[in-house]
């Protein structure tokens, strides 16, 4: 319980390293999903690429953060638009690692995309294209089969394994390639910003901390003023019922 | 527990060993990663060396930037960097030195990676299959040269038909891990020798510049962190402030604009001050109501010059 309290309190005393927290555990908890995951291909010629194409999303909740200070009336407290660029940037850098995470997981494992794309693989550099007898449709129907070894019927078209192994290298090397691309991305974001706007970096940074930190005091506020309120409403009536009682006895 | 609070505050007590600690986990997580990987070698004549070379460079790259982007250090250092002098100077020898130590710490999955690529072989194994040559190998007389580079490219897939019974396979795939463990092997020997050599002699060249640049690095971290707390803290005062401010001032508007008589609470003196003189529904609906429609300005110099 100590510990769990500790690395609650760790995680806690700074806004950034509890977003960044939260981070890791959602990324953790979509490769594990993917892991869990039971991927069926349906291994017909459409259905294929419908069902081996798909994304996620990830809610973040400072989300409803961002939209109240978008939303709320000015009164007597100017709204900077800074601020709420700086909040939507770092709750959209944060909310895209899990979907990231999630789209390297699918590329490097190659089920999906060889689900999805069986159907166009190059016959005529892998196999015989000049197999008698088979119309466009009828190879297209051939080749949808390919992810379902136990029901594939044309390994005198182009083998099995061949033809897996092929899409695989593919997908594995996209998906290498896309990890690179989006870590590249963020060394970019994360290094070229000290060199161009560092003074107007930190000021959003300090009130977009004190937005969330505002909040929050304000919601403890009253919840102390309710626990406040009552008590004295709770007091207030059993001094009443306890005159009212003792009025009745007289 | 106790161990773990140590173990804990250990690694956070300094921002050097924060950083090794990151490198550490960078390097484990590499293994990790290359043990989950499943390697997979097309076996087609073009495609094996760029499967083969890819897998064992590009995760490094990516482990190497990953390492520049975990590493709290790279952004004080580039700020440091282009920050306007101002009045505080600005000293190259320690902006080399945060730089030497950021991308000496970064580099430490990549090798990693490779190395343990060399070891196991397989990438080496898929890359360069195609090009051994035939002829220090039975089994490929008398067959046509591009049959020769077919029947190569498909010797590091075990389970494909044509090689399940073919006796050279495991021929060439021994000579193969045997060059790759090899290099492996050479290349970790070399960096352990260069990191020995580099350690004891660095005390040789230079080591009262290097104790001063090694200072104000760790200082210019520090200053870092604890400006940042102390801007949280700050932040947290004032909103402390502007909302204790804003409770009094709408306590101020209810007391100017309601009739009612104050009540005698004799039970509420205890509770009066968290109560802030908002004591019944519809001044907490209104005191919620303005807290929305017309936030308080963030000026609380009237407060704190009282």
């Amino acid at each position: 319980m100590d510990k769990f309290r500790m690395i609650f309190q760790f995680l806690q005393s700074n806004q950034e390293s509890f977003m960044n927290g939260i981070c890791g555990i959602m990324a953790l908890a979509s490769a594990q999903m993917y892991s869990a995951f039971d991927f069926n291909c349906p291994c017909l010629p459409r259905y294929n690429l419908a069902y081996g194409l798909g994304l996620g999303f990830v809610l973040n909740n400072n989300v409803s953060m961002l939209a109240e200070e978008w939303r709320r009336p000015q009164g007597q407290r100017g709204k900077d638009p800074a601020v709420l660029r700086y909040m939507f940037c770092s709750m959209a850098q944060r909310a895209m690692i899990a979907p990231a995470v999630w789209v390297s997981v699918t590329l490097l494992d190659g089920k999906c995309i060889t689900c999805a794309f069986c159907t166009s693989v190059p016959v005529e550099t892998l196999g015989n294209a000049s197999h008698p007898g088979l119309s466009q449709r009828e190879m297209k129907r051939v080749l949808a089969r390919i992810p379902c070894k136990e029901i594939y019927d044309g390994q005198e078209l182009i083998a099995n394994e061949v033809a897996i192994r092929y899409l695989r290298c593919i997908s594995q090397a996209l998906g290498w390639c896309f990890v690179l691309l989006m870590t590249m991305l963020a060394f970019l974001v994360r290094s070229l910003r000290p060199c161009f706007t560092q003074a107007a970096f930190l000021k959003s940074r300090y009130w977009s901390h004190y937005i969330d930190i505002e909040r929050k005091l304000f919601d403890e506020t009253c919840a102390e003023h309710a626990r406040s309120f009552a008590k004295v409403c709770i007091q207030q009536f059993f001094e009443g019922m306890s005159t009212d009682l003792a009025a009745a006895r007289c | 527990m106790d161990r773990f609070r140590m173990i804990f505050q250990y690694f956070q007590s300094n921002s050097e060993s924060v950083m090794n600690g990151i490198c550490g986990l960078l390097a484990l997580a590499s293994v990790k990663i290359y043990t989950c990987f499943d390697f997979s070698c097309p076996c087609l004549p073009w495609y094996n060396m760029a499967y083969g070379l890819g897998i064992m460079f590009v995760p490094p790259i990516t482990l190497f930037v990953c390492g520049l982007i975990l590493n709290r250090q790279s952004l004080v250092m580039l700020e440091e960097w282009r920050r306007p002098q101002g009045h505080r100077k600005k000293d190259l020898a320690v902006i080399r030195y945060m730089c030497f130590s950021i991308m000496q710490r970064a580099m430490v999955a990549p090798v990693v990676w490779i190395v343990v690529t060399l070891l196991d072989g397989k990438c080496l194994i898929c890359a360069f299959s195609g090009s051994v040559d035939p002829e220090k190998f039975v089994g490929f007389a008398n067959i046509s040269l591009v049959q020769v580079q077919q029947l190569l490219a498909k010797l590091p897939c075990k389970d494909d038909e044509l090689m399940r019974n073919n006796t050279s396979r495991k021929a060439v795939s021994r000579y193969l891990r045997c060059w790759s463990q090899a290099l492996g092997w050479s290349i970790l020997l070399i960096l352990i020798v260069a990191v020995f050599l580099a350690r004891w002699l660095r005390p040789c060249f230079n080591q009262a510049t290097l104790l001063q640049a090694r200072h104000w690095s760790n200082y210019i971290d520090i200053e870092q962190k604890i400006f940042e707390e102390t801007c949280c803290e700050h932040s947290r005062l004032f909103a402390h402030k502007c909302i204790l401010h804003f409770f009094k001032s709408m306590r101020q508007e209810i007391k100017l604009h309601s009739f009612s008589l104050p009540r005698q609470g004799e039970g509420a003196e205890g509770g009066e001050d968290l109560l802030q003189g908002i004591t019944d529904q519809d001044q907490v609906n209104k005191l919620l109501k303005m807290w929305y429609y017309e936030k308080p300005p963030l000026d609380i110099s009237q407060v704190t010059q009282r």
